[in-house]
């Protein structure tokens, strides 16, 4: 298999300019994020931040001080109110089944879109198997919420409502603030959760403000290290630990604390928000180039998500008729260009994405999707040279369809 | 289920990127299509077959991922120039797999499909002539029916597929 796998690296040789926009499912990190990370694996604070000893309370002071600085970025001002995960994934999985054990004695219904991501969708799914029931939210052909709908769905079994305020895959920044109210509204005991990980360092948004009492980020998702995520839980919300073993400085979260990762996602928060308009700015400015590009070079596609001030500036989501997606990644990739794709076979999986499915795309729609994000590192050259590669890879992908796709 | 790599073959990214056998027919003595836009996945073979019942040209079009490409391809490259008879018989997904070197199980159903379409083109063809010889059975073959599966699947899963209504 992975003599296959350098035959497919082989085939890459001749590429002579790589553009990464597959920003969506891991990221390349900085040189500044990663020259802060360094000095804490050998020179400094690498101890374990309980213990009595010199490595141990520097340990203490850096991850405190980065607790600090990641609560304040995200509009809370108590820094215990920050919990350190191994990612988003546990970050939503803590969040979900942490809130909901604890809180069972005020009901058993769950209440989600049907676009929230896989890391919130499975395990509320999950907790079917514990005796909770899933509600289901839909969205609208953007992929906004149906707040009428998550309004009567609230009762006073309703122990727990969680959705994302901007959507993973098609970038619809959600009437957030409505939503809480509206469910708080109906059940003030009802708890709030928000994936913001694709919120954070995106759009500005405050979690006081929003009245929410949970909240995921993840590193990654703002060119931080891999493998760190961090929980907001708003004082006073009660969570049971999902994962059981030595607590160390973080109460909900067991194990040795990971203080260079730590470090990285506060340096990568830093840089994000150390020049924040400039920053959204570039993604929106060669996001919007990128799409323009494509409208303006290829007929038979469309925009999946809202347009303007309602999208996130960084989300590039476009299905391409007729062009099977993991074929064109292929293809892309071939040249230079690194994406993903909604299409089932690119997620192998049965189904294609079940964010565009439940904005009404159809099977074949989906399948032929790539999603890109921008960032602040990207140029416009960038994005000039995946003008001068993606039409022919799309044409290509769709002279070998010929009539054959067409649904 | 994990969800590892798609580590395809030097042989099927040759096949992807120049596909053997590319393009629609026009005088093909019969069309058949596998699969279908929901899928993802789906096939259509034209192949030209002489009097003495010989495939003596095939081609394909393929909307679908590169080991959908890459199996139609090699399948176009394998029949031809055989009897139908010889390509019933002995045309199988594993010897489709074989030939492009290997697939990951997760595209199993690539070559499956690419050999039911042929094994649709040959029926059809009898069909068309108004008799078969009796080693075309009666009761569809594995790759048939595993490409039936996955169009009524498809069907069903795209059924619930929500229908939004234009504001």
């Amino acid at each position: 298999m992975v003599e296959n796998v350098k035959g497919l690296l082989k085939a890459h040789e001749d590429v002579k300019r790589e553009v990464y926009l597959d920003n969506e499912n891991s990221t390349p990190v900085p040189k500044d994020v990663v020259e802060a990370m360094l000095p804490y694996y050998a020179k400094r604070a690498y101890g374990n931040p309980t213990l009595t000893h010199k490595p141990g309370w520097e340990a203490f002071e850096t991850i405190m001080e980065s607790s600090q600085k990641i609560s304040r970025f995200l509009g809370s001002r108590i820094l215990e109110e920050i919990t350190f995960t191994p990612g988003e994934t546990e970050a939503n999985n803590l969040a979900l089944m942490g809130a909901a054990f604890a809180n069972k004695h005020k009901g058993k219904k769950i209440i989600i879109s049907e676009i929230e991501p896989i890391n919130v969708l499975h395990v509320a799914e999950l907790l079917k198997k514990f005796g909770f029931t899933t509600v289901k939210i839909p969205v609208d052909e953007e992929g906004f919420l149906d707040l009428e709908k998550l309004a009567a769905s609230v009762d006073k079994e309703t122990v727990l409502v969680s959705i994302a305020i901007v959507n993973n895959e098609i970038g619809t920044i959600q009437p957030l603030g409505e939503a809480v109210e509206v469910v708080k509204d109906k059940n003030s005991s009802t708890l709030f959760h928000t994936d913001a990980s694709d919120a954070y360092g995106r759009i500005p948004f405050n979690l006081q403000d929003l009245k929410v009492d949970l909240a995921t980020v993840s590193s990654y998702k703002i060119l931080g290290p891999r493998g760190l995520g961090a929980l907001y839980i708003k004082e006073g919300v009660n969570v049971d630990k999902i994962l059981e073993g030595q607590i160390g400085t973080q109460k909900f979260w067991p194990g040795v604390e990971n203080t260079p990762l730590i470090v990285g996602f506060t340096k990568a928060s830093e840089l994000a928000f150390q020049d924040f308009k400039n920053n959204i700015n570039c993604m929106r400015t060669l996001r919007d180039k990128l799409v323009d590009g494509i409208f303006s070079n290829l007929s038979d596609v469309k925009l999946n998500g809202p347009k303007g001030d309602r999208r996130v500036p960084d989300n590039a989501n476009v299905s391409f008729l007729r062009c099977e997606g993991e074929a064109l990644t292929i293809e892309l990739s071939l040249k230079g260009v690194y994406v993903s794709s909604g299409s089932a076979c690119s997620r192998r999986l049965l189904q294609p994405s079940h964010v565009l499915v439940a904005i009404g795309r159809k099977f074949s729609e989906a399948h032929g999707s790539v999603l890109m994000k921008t960032t602040r590192y990207h140029t416009e050259e960038d994005i000039t040279h995946v003008m001068e590669v993606l039409p022919s890879a799309v044409n290509r992908i769709r002279g070998i369809v010929g009539s054959t796709g067409v649904d | 289920m994990s969800r590892v790599p798609l580590p395809y073959t030097q042989k099927v990214l040759d096949l992807f990127r120049n596909p053997k056998n590319l393009g629609k027919m026009e005088d093909a003595t019969v069309v058949s299509v596998a699969g279908n836009p929901a899928c993802g996945d789906m096939i259509t073979f034209y192949v030209k077959i002489n009097d003495q019942e010989i495939i003596d040209r095939v081609t394909f079009e393929s909307y679908g991922c590169a080991a959908n490409i890459a199996t139609a391809s090699i399948v176009t490259e394998m029949i031809k120039g055989m009897s139908l008879e010889n390509a019933w018989k002995n045309v199988t997904w594993k010897k489709v797999t074989q030939e492009v070197g290997g697939l990951p199980s997760v595209k199993f159903h690539c070559g499956i499909l690419a050999v039911g379409a042929i094994k649709r083109a040959i029926r059809k063809y009898y069909e068309q002539k108004g008799t078969a010889p009796t080693w075309v059975p009666e009761d569809l073959t594995f790759e048939e029916k595993q490409a039936l599966e996955e169009e009524e699947l498809a069907k069903r899963l795209s059924r619930r597929t929500k229908v939004v209504v234009e504001k």
